[in-house]
């Protein structure tokens, strides 16, 4: 029995199974659910579509894994997304022609230096002022919205330029465009955090930043950085949300997405106490998450009401971190393990 | 005298906060023709109704330390089970209201109860219940429902008369809520918990104050209050509407916040989130008298001013800690300990 307790004790076990058990409904009571085809040299097929569409919520859920972990949070990153939509969409311009205003490139990096500010700015408040980071970022969260708004005049900006559709439409090798700047992103995150002591330094931080400061560790900037981070993931999911319908949209451009990434990182393991974070976990979790929100669409359900399946979600994860919960649970099958 | 000075430093926000009001109001009387009536100013009320309403609650919330984020969503969710149960289900008013309340109270009870009993951050527990109640407004309906029953289309018309300006019913509500508000927070066993609470849980449950029993009913008070804001918002709209009331949680924190109540808990009043959602209600009037501005401004203008006011108290509070470090150094290292945990 000791590898089943190896393995149940890693972290991303959990996780894992969860995936696979809403993959084993959909085997069951959604038909063609695993199909696979190939089109014009591209796969095409639902578990495709999850990992596509996912994409957003896995890039905002990287940035939002290393917050939470100094525990902090960031809901704001939803507003960010429209925020860096709406710069690179203004830049581009929709002309009909589908000629760019300015370069795509340099739309592009306008809209990342704008994301990285917004992020700046919450980390400012964060780590300068002191600010409850629920708080500090649902200013941005509210604000956010108007400066995405009066970018864009208030008007939903269509795109035609056809070379900025490869983000969140294109196919590499027959794989979907977005899955390979998630995959860069993760793996830069994970050499930096995990080949250097930056992510000890960032868990320290989540666990005890006054022990942290006192081991010699700069936790108001490392928290800084950690929120400008974020800033840059949301404006990178922003590109790809734009990209993916040619269009943005200040009022519904990342709409609801912070729950999303929350949901994502704490299924991935992640505790909402701070501590110990887990990059894959969250990758997973946001495909959890994905594959819920496909799940439920499967159905006919409208995806309005798909909120209510994942609020629940929430609550019943939050209560399977809480310690009281456990116990109390643990209580009434016996008092076994209590100790461990 | 050094008590007083405290007093005074607690007092500010409220302070700078009704000269800011002042100073706005009177920005506008002098800049727009027709801005300084009565009338305007009663206007100030009959368009926020709702929203003194919510913040009544959400002050509650925020001096124990805590903070609802569902607010927004459970007043949609009240207007969409108010018009759905009187157009479909041809209910009576007065079983409807009674039904929409309770609604409103359980699921904040409810939330109360996640937060207190197995010790929850209260921000993702009532950000879940921001998308459960936003998502049941859908499930009841994706459109929009009227309202055409008699007693609500009364309760919105009738207009009573104080000299030649009038107010509405739903002004009548909020004030009522307001001075409730008031006497709960100041008078009541209920209230003096809430800020016990909020100064410092752990001496409170030392002192023998019922903590738990005060938390989970906070939630549900608050709860309660989006609830009937959801009925007051129907007296003003004629409908239901699932988007009803989106990012209305931050424009009740912000009026609690720009009204001088500590985020960090334990200090606050009833009448101080009054005279923020005026200054709510004094920005909009402007960005409307003046025309030309996006309505969008609205809501970085009132970003800014919660930043503002956000950062103003974090001074008082360092310089406050300050001074008290300066007094008794090992009695601010042990305050310190304690609120972290």
């Amino acid at each position: 029995m000791a590898w089943w307790k190896a393995l149940t004790h890693k972290k991303i076990f959990w996780p894992l199974v969860a995936l696979a058990l809403i993959m084993c409904f959909n085997l069951f009571f959604t038909p063609n659910f695993f199909r696979l085809e190939i089109k014009d040299g591209h796969l095409y097929g639902n578990v495709i579509d999850i990992i596509k569409n996912g994409a957003p919520i896995m890039l905002l859920a990287v940035g939002l894994t290393l917050v939470i972990a100094t525990k902090g949070i960031d809901i704001s990153v939803g507003s960010i997304v429209a925020i860096s939509a709406g710069v690179v969409a203004m830049l581009i311009g929709g002309d009909l022609q589908g000629v760019p205003k300015y370069p795509i490139v340099f739309a592009m990096l306008a809209a990342l230096v704008a994301s990285v500010l917004c992020g700046m700015w919450n980390g400012m408040l964060v780590s300068r002022i002191g600010m409850q980071p629920v708080i500090a970022t649902l200013i941005l969260l509210v604000a956010g919205r108007g400066i995405a708004m009066v970018t864009t005049n208030a008007m939903i900006v269509w795109l035609y330029a056809k070379p900025f559709a490869l983000l969140g439409q294109g196919y590499l090798f027959g794989l979907p465009f977005s899955i390979y700047i998630v995959a860069v992103l993760v793996l830069l995150t994970a050499l930096v955090t995990r080949r250097t002591a930056l992510g000890l330094f960032i868990e320290s931080v989540g666990i005890n930043p006054t022990a942290a400061r006192f081991a010699g560790i700069n936790a108001k900037n490392l928290i800084f950085w950690v929120y400008t981070f974020c800033g840059l993931c949301a404006g990178i999911s922003g590109l790809v949300v734009c990209s993916t319908v040619m269009s943005a949209d200040g009022n519904n451009a990342g709409l609801g997405y912070e729950m999303d990434a929350i949901l994502a990182v704490v299924l991935g393991g992640t505790s909402m106490n701070g501590g110990k974070f887990y990059l894959i976990g969250s990758i997973v979790g946001a495909l959890i998450v994905q594959a819920l929100t496909t799940t439920i669409y499967a159905f006919g359900v409208p995806p309005e009401i798909a909120q209510v399946v994942k609020a629940i979600v929430v609550w019943i994860v939050c209560l399977l971190q809480s310690k009281t919960f456990r116990s109390m649970f643990l209580g009434m099958f016996g008092k076994k393990e209590l100790a461990s | 005298m050094k008590t007083r000075s405290i007093i005074k430093s607690r007092n500010l926000p409220m302070f700078i906060t009704m000269c800011l009001f002042v100073l706005m109001f009177g920005f506008g009387s002098f800049t727009f023709k027709g801005f300084f009536s009565l009338q305007n100013f009663f206007d100030l009320f009959i368009d926020n109704a709702y929203l003194i309403i919510i913040g009544v609650g959400m002050t509650f919330v925020i001096i124990s330390g805590g903070i609802d984020l569902s607010v927004g969503s459970v007043l949609a969710l009240s207007t969409m089970l108010s018009s759905s149960l009187l157009e479909k289900s041809h209910m009576d008013p007065i079983l409807v209201i009674p039904i929409v309340l309770l609604v409103g109270i359980a699921l904040g009870l409810f939330m109360g109860l996640l937060i207190q009993k197995f010790d929850l951050p209260p921000f993702i527990i009532t950000l879940a219940g921001l998308y459960f109640a936003r998502g049941l407004c859908y499930v009841i309906s994706l459109e929009t429902i009227g309202i055409t029953n008699d007693f609500w289309q009364k309760a919105s018309q009738m207009q009573i008369y104080i000299g030649s300006s009038f107010i509405s019913t739903s002004v009548v509500i909020a004030v009522v809520i307001l001075l409730a508000g008031m006497f709960i927070s100041r008078y009541t066993k209920f209230g003096r918990t809430v800020f016990a609470i909020g100064g410092n849980e752990q001496s409170a449950i030392l002192m023998g104050l019922p903590v738990a029993r005060t938390k989970i009913l906070l939630y549900g008070f608050s709860g309660f209050c989006s609830a009937l804001a959801g009925i007051v918002f129907t007296f003003y709209t004629q409908s239901g509407y699932a988007l009803n009331g989106k990012g209305m949680e931050m424009d009740a924190i912000a009026a609690v916040v720009i009204g001088g109540t500590l985020l960090t808990g334990g200090v606050g009043s009833i009448l101080g989130t009054l005279m923020g959602v005026f200054i709510f209600g004094t920005i909009q009037l402007l960005i409307a008298f003046q025309g030309t501005l996006n309505s969008w401004w609205t809501r970085i203008a009132i970003g800014f001013l919660v930043f503002v006011f956000c950062f103003l108290q974090r001074v008082l509070e360092t310089r406050k800690g300050a001074r008290a470090s300066a007094a008794a150094p090992a009695k601010a290292k042990g305050s310190a300990g304690t609120v972290k945990a």
